[in-house]
């Protein structure tokens, strides 16, 4: 937290410098509204169209600012707020261990069932967490970057002990959103949903299981096709044994030695009895093994700083980030220049995201974008009750599982597609029509409480609200104001708004 | 802007607006030729699948995960096929007929030249279906099935893609729609409500993307999908289907594909067994197990005379290492083994060129070789289905020399 602290004194410089005034952007309705659909999860119904303004100043938002009262006492609830990440995962795993060893088989069932109740109770605070501070962060570009490193990091919640941890992934992931890529790349290697996912923990000195080193090169950092052989993914696998997880609070025996480099962080540990002590060669640089200064862990670290630091991870990063702000692949000019913030600020994420803010690219973008799953749930939410928190996030989810983009869902570690093309599939245009029907006909589940007995807040969803008035309305196509105008009903017409071509473009 | 219509002139409204989209909801030509690609993401292991079991050196590269050699006493041992391979126990009761009765084969060493052994690169570049060599030239967003819906003509109509996401190897030719087979079927949007969308896309693109055709498409499959799964239901007395996962979905593939369309992919997952993957028994066993049963359950679905004018390929992006890893699984490797199935298909064997399996012939000294190329067997397949010409065959897969492997 500290860091993004310091981060944002460091951008109102950037912004200073770049010698881009504050009207950069048109002044009309559309054109705003167009900047608000990118810069945020989508403009709020209750709020007119917003102001011109600088595009990267959303940036200098403090990425953990106060949620509203009633967002901020939901969370407060939470397990995952009020116990820490290594506690909640050890004691699950030591219930876990009492369960397996009991003799009667009804009474074992029973407490699997609660076990299992109680692990899916901390999946969903934890994907309920991140749909509050999505829908009412006022940092709403930090928060669809949390997203997009979710995403780039990618995990799947089933596997493992992963369901317990993801709270504590998702603290980290944003505490780095926006900061150095080298430090966020550090955070997912030492993160135990990671290393349990990539099935790191089971890497060890001659029991080699090279998955996550892959992953890395392929995914995190350099990307396919940057020139690293296979012998290069098997030298990181050998750096890697020993990087795991433990989940108990034990420390490991092992000779003094070795015992000098044992690392441990909450759950994280660097087991120097399951490291390969001999010398690597990555990417061409030799990285020395042995018991002496920098060797145990601190292998993992060079190797960090070398693909952190690899030309190829900047192009290859930086691209992905210019996909995912544009919604296509940036020019040659735009990703020089985007690497080139990268080198001279030392990778600073909101540096780099800047550039592409302030680019012409990104101004010509607007609009021709087509929101995937996320931005199409979050943004008919947004637009439907505006600052008014739900209190329950299950329908959300259960909606981002229909159009198969659900929280943690992604079961391969590529993350789900940045492409417009991925998404706009017939049978996906299909499912989503019938969630514009669920949003527009009423409360749909959003302010049921989740607590037995608890109240269902009457609700309905005003979509000719202070936005549609405020110059909405005059950005719809003729064809779809006729249809509009032939609704039917309240929420009819609501469904319809919700379904229409204009509604999915951002 | 008023909510006051009568239901009257609701009604009329819609139907104005029905005209106003202009399109009837086209219901695809029946079918004849048929093909089903099935694509197990992840890489399926296939050295434990269809299994070398009488060489001594797959015993000793897998200690933990090889399967025993046949054995008629021993209900957890490989099943024979030939000489050199056997077949998973797992598929005993659904796959093990197939191959008695001739309608199934495989192909060993088969798989790509794409040795990058990364999942999301090689399946796109399988999907893509074009050279590798020069990226430069390659076309991103075309896939191979795409390429042969065009080349059939009828706009795309009899093709689909039983997907959540319209995948990779269905782009770039006519819109194809895609549809997931797990829902109940209910209609949510109804006639009225769905013209009126309809009405609003109408001439919609977004950048390259024909929205347009996207959502007429999802409608018409929509419609043909669940009214033939629904008036099959209602003919067998709406027995509840018992079968979960792909086996449930490929029983409704088979009804789908016995009536309405005629080229269609479906995607299986889960295969990515870098830990504790089990040998006869275990998490790739109960894999396998359930889609061999679905593949049986399809075959008998479609019933004789369409089972005998369909070919299913089954395919996986690549194999896994020929020695298990430190954790009793398999990491990536190359070479995988395919399978061709269908009523008319020369099965019974195993079909392509092989090596015998050992150290100085695996590649790179981790993993299956590749002797026949992915695009070589489905173009050698689809030249004799579809009767295509070699300038056909360029198109879908340029630079290609059809296989000649006699199996339809």
């Amino acid at each position: 937290m500290t860091k993004a602290r310091v981060f944002v004194a460091g951008l109102a410089l950037i912004g200073m410098g770049s010698g881009m005034g504050a009207n950069a952007f048109a002044a009309d309705p559309a054109s705003r509204l167009a900047l608000a659909e990118r810069l945020t999860w989508g403009p709020r119904g209750d709020e007119a169209v917003p102001g011109p303004g600088d595009p990267a100043a959303t940036l200098a938002v403090p990425i953990n600012a106060p949620l509203p009262p009633a967002a901020a006492q939901i969370i407060a609830r939470m397990r995952i707020s009020r116990q820490p990440m290594t506690q909640i995962v050890m004691d699950m795993t030591e219930r876990r261990r009492v369960n397996n060893a009991i003799a009667d088989p009804d009474a074992k069932a029973a407490a699997d069932k609660v076990w299992r109740g109680d692990m899916a109770d901390l999946e969903r605070e934890a994907t309920t967490r991140g749909i509050l501070r999505e829908l009412y962060s006022p940092a709403q570009m930090g928060e669809q970057l949390t997203w997009f490193w979710a995403n780039h990091f990618s995990v799947h919640g089933q596997k493992r002990e992963i369901r317990a941890m993801l709270g504590g992934w998702d603290t980290t992931l944003r505490d780095h959103a926006l900061g150095k890529f080298r430090d966020l790349l550090t955070a997912t290697v030492t993160a135990p949903a990671m290393l349990q996912y990539l099935d790191n923990d089971q890497n060890a000195a001659g029991h080699i299981n090279e998955n996550y080193a892959r992953e890395i090169m392929e995914l995190h950092t350099l990307g396919v096709g940057a020139g690293y052989s296979q012998k290069d993914v098997q030298e990181l696998a050998r750096i890697l044994t020993g990087v795991g997880v433990r989940l108990n609070p034990d420390t490991p025996h092992m000779a003094p030695d070795k015992m000098a480099l044992y690392v441990r962080d909450g759950l994280f540990e660097f087991n120097p009895a399951r490291h390969d002590f001999g010398d690597k060669v990555l990417l061409g640089q030799t990285i020395h093994g042995g018991f002496g200064n920098g060797t145990g862990f601190g292998e993992v670290a060079q190797a960090i700083r070398i693909l952190a630091d690899a030309p190829a991870t900047r192009v290859h990063v930086s691209r992905k980030l210019a996909l995912f702000l544009l919604g296509h692949n940036p020019s040659p000019a735009l990703l020089n220049t985007m690497t080139a913030e990268w080198q001279a600020s030392d990778g600073t994420i909101a540096g780099v995201v800047a550039v592409v803010l302030r680019s012409d690219e990104f101004r010509a973008s607007l609009g021709q974008g087509f929101k995937d799953p996320m931005h199409y749930v979050l943004s008919a939410v947004r637009y439907a009750y505006g600052g008014r928190v739900i209190r329950n996030a299950d329908p959300i989810l259960n909606w981002l599982r229909r159009m198969d983009e659900a929280p943690y869902g992604r079961e391969t570690p590529d993350g789900w597609p940045l492409d417009a093309a991925a998404w706009t599939g017939p049978g996906q245009m299909e499912t989503r029509f019938e969630i514009a029907k669920a949003i527009g006909n009423g409360s749909a589940g959003l302010f049921k409480s989740r607590d037995p007995g608890g109240p269902d807040e009457p609700a309905f969803p005003q979509l000719q609200n202070a936005l549609w008035f405020s110059g909405l309305d005059h950005t719809i196509g003729t064809q779809t104001r006729t249809v509009l105008d032939h609704a039917a009903s309240s929420p009819q017409w609501n469904m319809l708004w919700l379904a229409s071509p204009e509604f999915m473009r951002r | 802007m008023t909510f006051l219509l009568d239901r009257r002139s609701a009604l009329a409204g819609a139907t104005g607006l029905a005209l106003l989209g202009g399109r009837a909801m086209a219901v695809p030509a029946a079918p004849g030729t048929r093909f089903l690609l099935v694509f197990l993401r992840g890489a399926y292991d296939a050295a434990n699948v269809i299994a070398p079991v009488r060489n001594a050196f797959y015993h000793e590269a897998r200690p933990t995960l090889a399967l025993a050699a046949p054995d008629p006493a021993n209900p957890l041992a490989a099943l024979p096929l030939d000489a050199d391979w056997s077949l998973h126990p797992a598929l005993r009761d659904s796959i093990a007929p197939l191959w008695q009765s001739r309608q199934i084969a495989f192909v060993p060493f088969a798989g790509t030249e794409d040795m990058s052994r990364s999942h999301f690169e090689t399946q796109d570049s399988i999907e893509m279906g074009q050279p590798i060599g020069n990226a430069a030239q390659r076309h991103y967003g075309s896939g191979f099935m795409g390429r042969l819906a065009t080349t059939l003509g009828a706009g795309g109509q009899g093709t689909i893609a039983f997907s959540d996401t319209l995948p990779l190897v269905m782009r770039g030719g006519p819109m194809i729609p895609n549809l997931a087979l797990g829902g109940n079927g209910k209609q949510v949007i109804d006639d009225s409500e769905t013209a009126m969308i309809a009405a609003m896309y109408r001439g919609q693109h977004l950048g390259g993307v024909d929205l347009d055709g996207a959502v007429h498409a999802g409608f018409t499959a929509r419609d043909t999908v669940w009214h033939t799964i629904d008036d099959e239901m209602r003919a067998s007395g709406r027995g509840a289907i018992a079968a979960r996962g792909f086996e449930a979905a490929a029983s409704r593939i088979g009804v789908i594909m016995r009536d309405k369309y005629n080229l269609a992919f479906v995607d299986v997952g889960g295969w990515d067994t870098h830990v504790n993957q089990g040998g006869a028994t275990g998490q790739l066993a109960g894999r396998i197990g359930e889609l061999g049963r679905g593949l049986a359950a399809y075959a008998s679905v479609l019933g004789p005379q369409a089972w005998r004018q369909t070919v299913v390929v089954v395919m996986s992006e690549f194999g896994r290492t020929f020695h298990e890893n430190g954790n009793h699984g398999t990491d990536h490797g190359h070479g995988s083994i395919y399978w061709v199935m269908g009523g008319a298909v020369a099965g019974g064997r195993m079909v392509g060129p092989q090596v015998r399996i050992a150290p100085e012939t695996l590649n790179q000294n981790r993993d299956l070789p590749v002797l026949t190329d992915y695009r070589a067997l489905i173009g050698g397949l689809w030249q004799r289905q579809y009767g295509l010409s070699k300038a056909q065959m360029e198109t879908i897969f340029p630079g290609v020399m059809p296989a000649r492997l006699n199996l339809i």
